[in-house]
């Protein structure tokens, strides 16, 4: 080797190019064509299907079917988001579960103050304020009658929460099973402190009852297709921000902290700000997922925080396929997908089959179900 | 989260006269984040002491390494060899004792990747690259730019980079595995690449921690005709069992430091070591 090695400095161009772009273009045109194709067929289908179609028709999208769409892409927005801590990060989040539902409450607490004085007491303050002789709104209430105030909220709170607790934890260096362990007891002391009355969230019947959105009946079938469509629109738009994150310099070198953390601090990384990006942006992603079921779903409460809720998230992305971004949204519509047939059709059943899933998808498919498809590429 | 953590470090590979003009002299004015060695040394360690549950690893080691030099440490198992190099890294805290890189750069007081910043680059006894990243990318990453998350976030792999991978890559002739995840490619392959890395992070010092482990012959030769390129544009450390290889690098007139039970036993040419009753008792053997 070294009798051929150039001498350093030497003005000769190399022979041999590398030919890369500067950045990685976002998608291949193949895959631009299959988005826009898509993003067309439920944009122009959805609405044609649950509006202009009557009930009747064999195509029609019923308000449960269209509920339930919107709810697996919300989730989907979720799983994605853990999917950029965990498959790209490498750090397994065990309490992403709380994100989902500080955006969700972020977003009641709008829903609440649009019931106005439609509630049981007739009321300006919500119901559960009345019921506890509350006289008048706490401060964190103040300004959430405004959509735009709510939708900043919906962003910032879950943001704060994740990057406060990312400092301390990543900075301290907490890594793999202790600090899932961490996020999971994070998740469950804010359910605790969700369920006190006193908290000011509704206790453990959290927020119920909404009337309407934007001044638009929150049942009617309009503002339903308006809202899945909206959900639509955020599960894109939080893929094309997870590719251009994960294509990035910045990507590749989470990636690397993922598999080697010490020898990219020896190359001079601080993986502090990486990890701290990462996880607040997963978080953010989380809010907001969490912020579009609500309406849909109509209730939100301390439930949302079990700790039980951030593990199936995982075993979504880990049935997926981690590492990849297609890979936590199938594995989001299969795995609540099954769980609905499950439930409307051997409902005490569910629980096995999801410890099954749990065993058997990382002894069967390692890599997912788009682990799957890679293979049969390779092949 | 120290104040040279913003600066960039940049060098061009040869010691220079400081702000003042002169190589030495008095009233120079210190650079944050730049290593002065208007006095010749790079790297000084003062009796550093390291202590794992009242075990001394490292027990008043004292030693110096001056700029351009190749020095090769040698010692027997539980020397503290490795010790040594985890110490100049930041990896561990000395107990007592000074570690500066330079004049003026505190290493005890800096965090790992802001003493690799500064310009310390170091090679594991096993290769540790990143196996699911391309062979290109592993050289990317190493590459001696902004390391900071928002830089990251923007960077852009510019024509004058590629070249500078491009020509690593013919250096060690990887040029064909470019593309290739660096995981599958074979043992040599890998300590090619991580020297490869090395290179690219452009290190003013650097740490080798038993670089020939598991290497044949003929790459053992090989990278020490590598080493001895280096030599002048970088100030080499090189903590090796393979006496063969020693002798290869320092020569007739290299210093070689023998250490034993975590401080200097013995310091000269390899001959004079050789020739040193106490290195004869404890490492070498009649």
């Amino acid at each position: 080797m070294a009798a051929v090695i150039a001498p350093a400095g030497e003005p000769s161009a190399p022979r041999f190019s590398l030919g890369l772009p500067e950045r990685p273009a976002l998608l291949g045109r193949r895959a631009w064509i299959a988005l826009a194709v898509l993003v067309v067929a439920v944009g122009a289908g959805a609405p044609l299907c649950a509006l202009v179609l009557p009930e009747s028709h064999p195509l029609h999208l019923s308000a449960y079917g269209m509920t339930l769409a919107g709810k697996l892409m919300c989730y989907a927005i979720a799983a994605l988001a853990l999917d950029l801590v965990w498959g790209y990060c490498g750090i397994l989040s065990l309490g992403h579960g709380l994100f989902f539902a500080l955006g969700g409450y972020a977003m009641g607490m709008y829903l609440m103050r649009g019931i106005g004085r439609d509630g049981n007491y007739q009321s300006d303050l919500p119901d559960f304020m009345v019921f506890l002789n509350w006289k008048e709104l706490p401060w964190f209430w103040h300004g959430t009658e405004h959509f735009a105030y709510a939708l900043l909220l919906v962003v910032l709170v879950p943001a704060a929460v994740a990057w406060v607790f990312g400092y301390f934890a990543f900075r301290s260096r907490v890594k793999g099973v202790y600090l899932s362990i961490i996020t999971q007891a994070m998740t469950f002391a804010a359910m605790l402190l969700f369920y006190r009355n006193e908290t000011g969230f509704g206790g453990n019947n959290g927020f119920t009852d909404f009337k309407r959105i934007l001044g638009f009946g929150i049942t009617q079938p309009e503002t339903r297709t308006a809202l899945f469509l909206a959900t639509f629109a955020a599960l894109v738009l939080a893929f094309l921000l997870a590719r251009a994150v994960t294509t990035s310099k910045l990507g590749r070198v989470a990636t690397g902290i993922r598999d080697a953390e010490s020898r990219l601090m020896f190359l001079g990384y601080s993986p502090l700000g990486y990890k701290l990006f990462v996880w607040t942006l997963s978080a953010v992603l989380c809010g907001v997922a969490g912020a579009l079921y609500v309406p849909q779903v109509g209730i939100i409460n301390p439930s949302e925080m079990a700790p039980v809720n951030s593990i199936e998230m995982a075993i979504w992305v880990a049935v997926g396929g981690r590492g990849t971004l297609i890979g936590p949204i199938v594995g989001a519509f299969a795995v609540n997908g099954a769980k609905s047939v499950f439930t409307t059709h051997f409902a005490e059943y569910w629980l096995f089959f999801l410890g099954a899933i749990f065993v058997l998808v990382p002894l069967c498919l390692p890599r997912g179900i788009a682990g799957l498809f890679q293979r049969g590429r390779a092949m | 989260m120290k104040g040279m953590h913003k600066l960039e470090i940049v060098h061009d590979g040869q010691a220079g006269p400081n702000a003042s003009g002169s190589v030495t002299g008095l009233g120079h004015v210190a650079r944050a984040g730049e290593i002065d060695v208007s006095h010749g040394t790079i790297l000084y360690l003062d009796a550093v002491t390291v202590s794992f549950d009242g075990f001394k690893a490292l027990n008043g080691l004292t030693l110096s390494v001056d700029q351009g030099e190749l020095r090769c440490v040698i010692g027997p198992n539980g020397a503290g060899k490795t010790t040594m190099m985890d110490v100049v890294t930041g990896k561990t805290r000395p107990t007592t004792g000074k570690v500066f890189l330079g004049q003026t750069l505190d290493l005890a007081r800096m965090d790992e990747p802001a003493i690799a910043r500064a310009g310390i680059g170091r090679k594991f006894q096993k290769p540790t690259v990143f196996s699911h990243h391309p062979v290109w990318e592993n050289l990317e990453l190493a590459m001696n730019t902004r390391k900071d998350w928002w830089a990251a976030l923007r960077a852009r792999f510019d024509r004058p980079a590629q070249r500078r991978v491009e020509e690593v890559l013919s250096m060690l002739h990887l040029e064909s595995e470019a593309y290739r995840l660096a995981g599958d490619l074979s043992h040599g392959q890998k300590q090619r690449l991580e020297i490869g890395m090395l290179l690219m992070q452009q290190p003013r010092l650097l740490l080798l921690d038993e670089p020939v482990a598991g290497m044949t012959d003929h790459e053992t030769m090989e990278l020490a005709g590598l080493l001895a390129r280096l030599k002048g544009s970088c100030s080499i450390v090189v903590v090796e069992h393979d006496m063969d290889f020693v002798a290869e690098l320092a020569g007739d007139t290299g210093r070689v430091t023998v250490m034993a039970e975590g401080s200097v036993l013995a310091d000269g040419t390899l001959a004079a070591v050789r020739a040193n009753e106490a290195v004869i008792e404890s490492y070498l053997g009649r």
